[in-house]
């Protein structure tokens, strides 16, 4: 059985699903629960087969509740558990993640969005953004990566493993259909070769040892008895999200500096973003680009830094405003000039279109829907 | 600790006395069950995972690693424990509600699979610990806040026969048995071999014990006997329904 990767660096042509089971075999994963949604599949299918080789588990659960509490007691006993889904399964996942966040149990959950609301579509939208960020009862304790490209889907799934043991928070990674089943080349590595290391999983239950006479027992609790009970366990808990957010939090930015507007959106949008202020700066249009990497938590002071340099906003999104939501919560009291926006739930967004929309409010039209 | 001479050695004595209300039957069961972790030296390798509801009220009453979970939800927590690492003792405690109703997909699925934990149900024909509603278990007749006037079966069905169900569905190696705290010496009997299947490691274990809710039924101690031993002895048959190699002997 081959307990390590079969390269240290490895140049591929494959899709992001199979990218992600990849990266969490690379990220120490132990076992992954799961239950069929496309157009997460696929990670299910490649983990499967890598799994036997590398003395990896897996188990196909009979919902995505089950698939989510499955996860949480692999890891309460000291393996590195995940698990993936998609839209209705997302919001089944928002049950088991509340307790991971009460009882500080890291998790990584995959997201590969689809259309919404309800069954809607097993392609592509950016509609999970509301629920991967406050989809439970309670407070949003979770990180959230939006990834671009391949590249950062395995990048970030590994990343998404070290977020959660290191900080013992669950952890999401937004994908979504496009990028699930396209194909599209990456560098695959061992994180080992490039001098990562990866944070160590530790059981919380079943530890060595007699409960009450060699070691006290374990008795983990998300009930509490009385308003002032639940207030002292929440209050270090969002300290040390706060504290942690500081460290997570990240975005990417180009030509924010005296550009004439900025456009804002998340995930494979931001490619389009990034193709359309090339082109608009040949037509000698200089427009910049913010992209929140972390959706959760929301990287608001490098917004707030670029929008001081340049307050005329485009927010670009496949859904109906719940990047839009953030943003206007991260400005909240500054000066803004204009807010455009485009607004495509379910559909994806080209360079083409971003330039004529620019082209459009630089003329004095408005992009708003 | 003269006082501790009564008490399983694997109980908590920090939480005890217990919570339970006078007259309710969980604490019978946790003392078998105790006596059964005692006796089978199983302390060290237990998982016990409390289901919200009036099992929740038993997530500090043993010296052994506990998790309370989410309503309905203990069933798959356990079962990611044990899979996860195969050596825990895993046993799910939780009520009819968590176990019938809802947590019955991960019952049947867990029956299904034949996972190798133990779901410990309590059954006292109502939802105790949000007030006394009506439970897939309550009886014909039978009075609760959201059957004012009597469970109708017409309108709502007849009790969930637990056991029975899980028996039709599991696999080879699977214990399944009803038990009753009217009759301790054979809740005690079935609880072992329940455990010790488990221990085994030949499948699914599944034990539904009967129990008493004078709080909620709103009965004296006599008439809370009589509901246990003759109202719903009519409905719930006590027995072991599955015992391993049972169909392979077949």
């Amino acid at each position: 059985m081959q307990r390590t990767l079969p390269f240290s660096e490895n140049r591929v042509f494959v899709t992001g699903n199979e990218a992600v089971a990849w990266a969490a075999l690379a990220a120490g994963a132990d076992i992954m629960f799961g239950y069929p949604i496309t157009p997460q599949n696929e990670i299910m299918h490649y983990w499967t087969r890598l799994a036997p080789a590398y003395g990896k588990k897996f188990l196909q659960t009979e919902d995505e509740l089950s698939a989510g509490f499955t996860t949480i007691g692999g890891v309460l006993a000291g393996r590195k558990a995940f698990s993936a889904t998609a839209g209705p399964g997302t919001v089944l996942f928002q049950e088991p993640v509340t307790m991971a966040e009460m009882m500080r149990i890291p998790m990584v959950v995959i997201i590969q969005q689809r259309g919404g609301p309800s069954t809607a579509t097993v392609i592509y939208s950016q509609q999970e953004v509301n629920l991967a960020a406050f989809g439970g009862n309670g407070e949003g304790w979770r990180v959230v990566y939006s990834t671009a490209n391949h590249q950062e889907l395995y990048d970030y799934t590994i990343k998404a493993f070290n977020v959660a043991w290191t900080y013992r928070f669950p952890v999401f990674v937004l994908g979504d259909g496009y990028q699930a089943k396209m194909r599209e080349s990456l560098v695959m590595y061992d994180p080992a070769s490039r001098g990562m290391e990866l944070a160590p999983a530790e059981a919380v239950v079943g530890k060595p040892g007699r409960p009450g006479s060699s070691r006290p027992a374990v008795h983990l609790r998300n009930a509490f008895s009385v308003e002032e009970e639940l207030y002292e366990s929440i209050m270090p808990g969002e300290e040390e999200f706060r504290s942690m957010a500081r460290r997570v939090v990240e975005h990417d930015e180009e030509g924010t500096r005296g550009a004439e507007l900025v456009i804002i959106s998340h995930g494979v949008v931001s490619r389009a973003a990034v193709a359309a202020i090339k082109r608009l700066k040949e037509k000698g249009i200089k427009a910049g680009y913010f992209r929140p990497v972390t959706i959760r938590p929301f990287p608001e002071e490098a917004l707030q830094r670029a929008v001081a340099l340049c307050p005329r906003l485009l927010v670009v999104e496949s859904a109906l405003g719940q990047l839009a939501r953030l943003v206007k919560e991260a400005l909240f009291n500054r000066p803004v000039e204009s807010f455009d926006t485009i607004f495509r739930p379910g559909v994806g967004i080209t360079a083409e279109e971003l330039v004529e929309a620019v082209i459009k409010i630089r003329q004095g039209g408005t992009t708003c829907v | 600790m003269s006082d501790r001479l009564a008490m399983p050695k694997s109980w908590h004595v920090e939480s005890k006395p217990h919570k339970f209300c006078p007259g309710c039957g969980h604490g019978l069961i946790l003392k078998v069950l105790g006596e059964v972790i005692d006796e089978l030296d199983i302390q060290e390798k237990l998982v016990f995972g409390c289901d919200i509801g009036c099992s929740l009220l038993a997530w500090d009453f043993f010296d052994a690693d506990t998790v309370q979970t989410h309503h309905g939800r203990t069933t798959p927590v356990m079962v990611g424990i044990k899979r996860a690492n195969p050596e825990l003792l895993c046993i799910a405690y939780m009520g009819d509600g968590g176990g019938y109703a809802i947590g019955a997909q991960h019952l049947v699925n867990a029956a299904f699979r034949n996972e190798r934990i133990m779901v410990l149900l309590v059954n006292n024909t109502n939802y105790g610990m949000t007030g006394g509603q009506m439970a897939p278990t309550t009886l014909p007749g039978q009075k609760t806040e959201t059957s004012p006037f009597g469970r109708d079966p017409e309108e709502t069905g007849y009790p969930a026969q637990g056991p029975e169900m899980v028996a039709a569905v599991v696999p080879p190696g699977a214990y399944v048995a009803r038990a009753t705290c009217a009759n301790m010496k054979q809740m005690k009997r079935f609880m072992k071999k329940a455990v010790e299947n488990q221990v085994a490691g030949r499948g699914f274990s599944f034990l539904e014990v009967l129990s008493t809710c004078p709080t909620n039924w709103r009965t004296s101690a006599r008439q809370t006997w009589e509901f246990l031993e003759k109202e719903m002895a009519g409905y719930f048959k006590t027995g072991e329904f599955t015992t391993p190699g049972d169909r392979r002997e077949k």
